[in-house]
């Protein structure tokens, strides 16, 4: 089912190439691996990583797009911690924030804690659920290919737009992002709204 | 269901020289009460626990998107006469508060084995809100709450804890301390 | 908004839970909390009712570890669209189980009706269907008309689950229905009903 396809993505390479061209981009990361890779791509001011609350990455991201319609807000996160907030893509789709995408790192595992299968590897479709709540793109990356396809989708398609990558399952070296949350929030504002 | 890929190796943290690694104390109190659905979302403490679990042949171990399902399955379960426990690390105590109103209301049994995260040593302070709180949210709507701080003592709390919820239909909660635990390797 | 006008449905809900119902069998029943509730109990305060009358999202998964413990029993599942959307991960899990015997049926009326009949998400768009079928169930259904409501009558029943199905009715509530509002009460009568266990903690 869920494996039908080869998965040969490494997700550190696959996150630094999204990265890469994401000019201005707002990017908010969910709790764990996610946030070591878009780490190891480079620290931003426009970076906030969620050290806690499984499940809220996408909301996150949601209030920051509806705050901010002019600019690209990513939300970049695992799929254990997707699918602990997936009522949230219902909430998205209500909203439709033209500017908001969210990228599913889905290596079908809980890695951070010890790798235990996730529902992703027993054939739950989680784009297909977005789809079903109403975002307005979406797509599963397999391959370079695919994921070349998916980066404009991602940083400039018409949002909100979701996509899945799958990638192998081994963890990547842990690369520590900040965790001071005062200091994230403060930088982050700062950097944005010009507020001391 | 069968988790076919899942790793069968006991983690390494168990000491030198002590055989047996606390979570297997816990495995046979399962086993003792003849619990057959284990919910869980998974813990590093409580790695080895899931994955006996998911090799038994008598337990269905199930995945849960999120910790509060687990508390609907297993009313759902004790429904149709059978128990079960629920396995989760503290922080998602938080997503279950509103659910417990089932299995009190219902005076239904349950047992919750909670693994500590952002107490004894913790790292990441965005731990800590939630694992500071998790007793008192618990006991706020009438969970009785039992710990255990250290490995000895994980087993025996655990069997007692089991009594109370499936002999006297208590919703009961189990926290293991994370000094029990152990702290997280950050330097994989 | 995609889906903000929708056809005018013809389905009634008290009617199509009644005629779902009419069939039941030894069909074991849970429902959400909301006017659900109401719906079911309408056809009768049946031991093999359980009312999760208090707590929003948990429907779904009592519904499946009933139906885990007990393969031989048929289990419905029937809840609003509020409620489901509170617990939509559990989809996910059941698709994960792959539960054969277990049916979750949706009254659909895109609307909070027990506080007021504020807007749902599936009033914008959201297809629960769509969601059910991605999350893995067997089969998943949206059905707005007397056709579609005399499939999902038999399916329920008969189809390898899990089964799934969105009944679009009139936005509306229901008539009050007085359940048993102690929970302990209605377990205990379930269980006696089922297990025939007279001493159960
Ligand atoms: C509410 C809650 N439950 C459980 C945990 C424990 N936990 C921390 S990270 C994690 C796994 C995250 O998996 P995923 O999002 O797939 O990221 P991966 O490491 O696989 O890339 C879990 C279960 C938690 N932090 N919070
Ligand atoms: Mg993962």
């Amino acid at each position: 089912m869920a494996n039908a396809k080869r998965i040969t993505l490494d997700r550190r390479k696959v996150v630094a190439r999204v990265l890469r061209d994401r000019g201005d981009a707002l990017l908010i990361t969910g709790l764990g691996a996610p946030s070591f890779d878009a780490m190891a791509a480079g620290d931003s001011l426009n970076n906030f990583y969620v050290w806690s609350g499984m499940g809220s990455a996408v909301p996150f991201g949601l209030g920051l797009a509806c705050a901010q319609p002019g600019r690209r807000v990513l939300t970049v996160t695992g799929d254990g911690e997707m699918l602990m907030g997936l009522g949230s893509l219902a909430t998205v789709a209500v909203q439709r924030p033209a500017n908001f995408a969210v990228v599913v790192i889905d290596n079908q595992r809980y890695g951070e804690t010890g790798g235990q299968l996730t529902h992703t590897e027993f054939g739950v479709d989680i784009p297909a659920m977005a789809k079903g709540a109403g975002f307005r793109e979406v797509a599963t990356v397999y391959t370079n290919a695919e994921l070349e396809e998916a980066v404009p989708l991602i940083l400039k398609g018409e949002g909100p737009v979701f996509v899945t990558v799958k990638v192998r399952p081994e963890p990547a070296k842990i690369v520590l992002p900040p965790r001071d949350g005062p200091m994230m929030r403060h930088r982050f504002r700062a950097n944005l709204l010009g507020e001391g | 269901m069968a988790q076919a890929k899942a790793k069968a190796k006991p983690k390494s943290r168990a000491k030198a020289g002590a055989a047996r690694h606390w979570t297997a104390d816990i495995f046979d109190v399962l086993k003792r009460h003849n619990l057959k659905q284990v919910a869980y979302v998974p813990d590093t403490g409580q790695a080895p626990l899931i994955e006996a679990c998911i090799r038994d042949n008598e337990i269905r171990a199930i995945p849960l998107t999120t910790e509060e399902e687990g508390i609907g399955v297993l009313a759902g379960a004790h429904l149709g006469g059978e128990e079960g426990a629920l396995l989760l690390q503290s922080s998602g105590i938080g997503n279950c508060i509103n659910m417990l109103g089932v299995p009190i209301e219902c005076r239904m049994p349950l047992l919750m084995i909670v693994t500590m995260r952002g107490e004894w040593g913790e790292f990441n302070p965005w731990q800590l809100p939630m694992s500071q709180g998790t007793q008192a949210a618990l006991e706020a709507v009438g969970v009785i709450v039992l710990r255990a701080d250290s490995a000895e003592r994980v087993g025996e709390t655990v069997a007692a804890a089991a009594k109370m919820a499936f002999d006297a239909g208590r919703v009961v909660a189990v926290l293991i301390g994370q000094r029990v635990v152990g702290h997280k390797n950050w330097d994989r | 908004m995609a889906g903000r006008k929708a056809k005018a449905e013809e389905l009634q809900r008290g009617a199509a839970v009644a005629a779902i119902l009419k069939r039941r069998g030894d069909a074991l029943v849970v429902t959400g909390i909301g006017n659900a509730v109401h719906d079911v109990a309408a056809s009768g305060d049946v031991a093999e009712n359980f009312y999760l009358s208090g707590i929003m999202g948990g429907a779904a998964m009592v519904g499946m570890g009933l139906a885990l413990a007990r393969p031989d029993r048929r289990v419905l599942v029937i809840t609003g669209d509020g409620e489901m959307l509170a617990g939509i991960g559990s989809l996910a899990t059941i698709g994960v189980e792959k539960v054969p015997n277990l049916a979750i049926v949706v009254i659909d009326n895109r609307a909070y009706a027990a506080t007021g009949m504020q807007a749902t998400h599936t009033a914008r768009g959201v297809d629960l269907a769509g969601i059910a079928k991605a999350s893995g169930f067997n089969h998943a259904v949206a059905v707005s008309d007397a056709a579609g409501l005399r499939a999902v009558v038999d399916d329920a029943y008969e189809k390898p689950g899990p089964y799934f199905a969105v009944l679009r009715v009139k936005s509306e509530g229901s008539p009050r229905v007085r359940v048993p509002a102690d929970g302990t009460f209605t377990a205990r009568r379930f269980r006696r009903a089922l297990l025939g266990d007279e001493m159960n903690p």
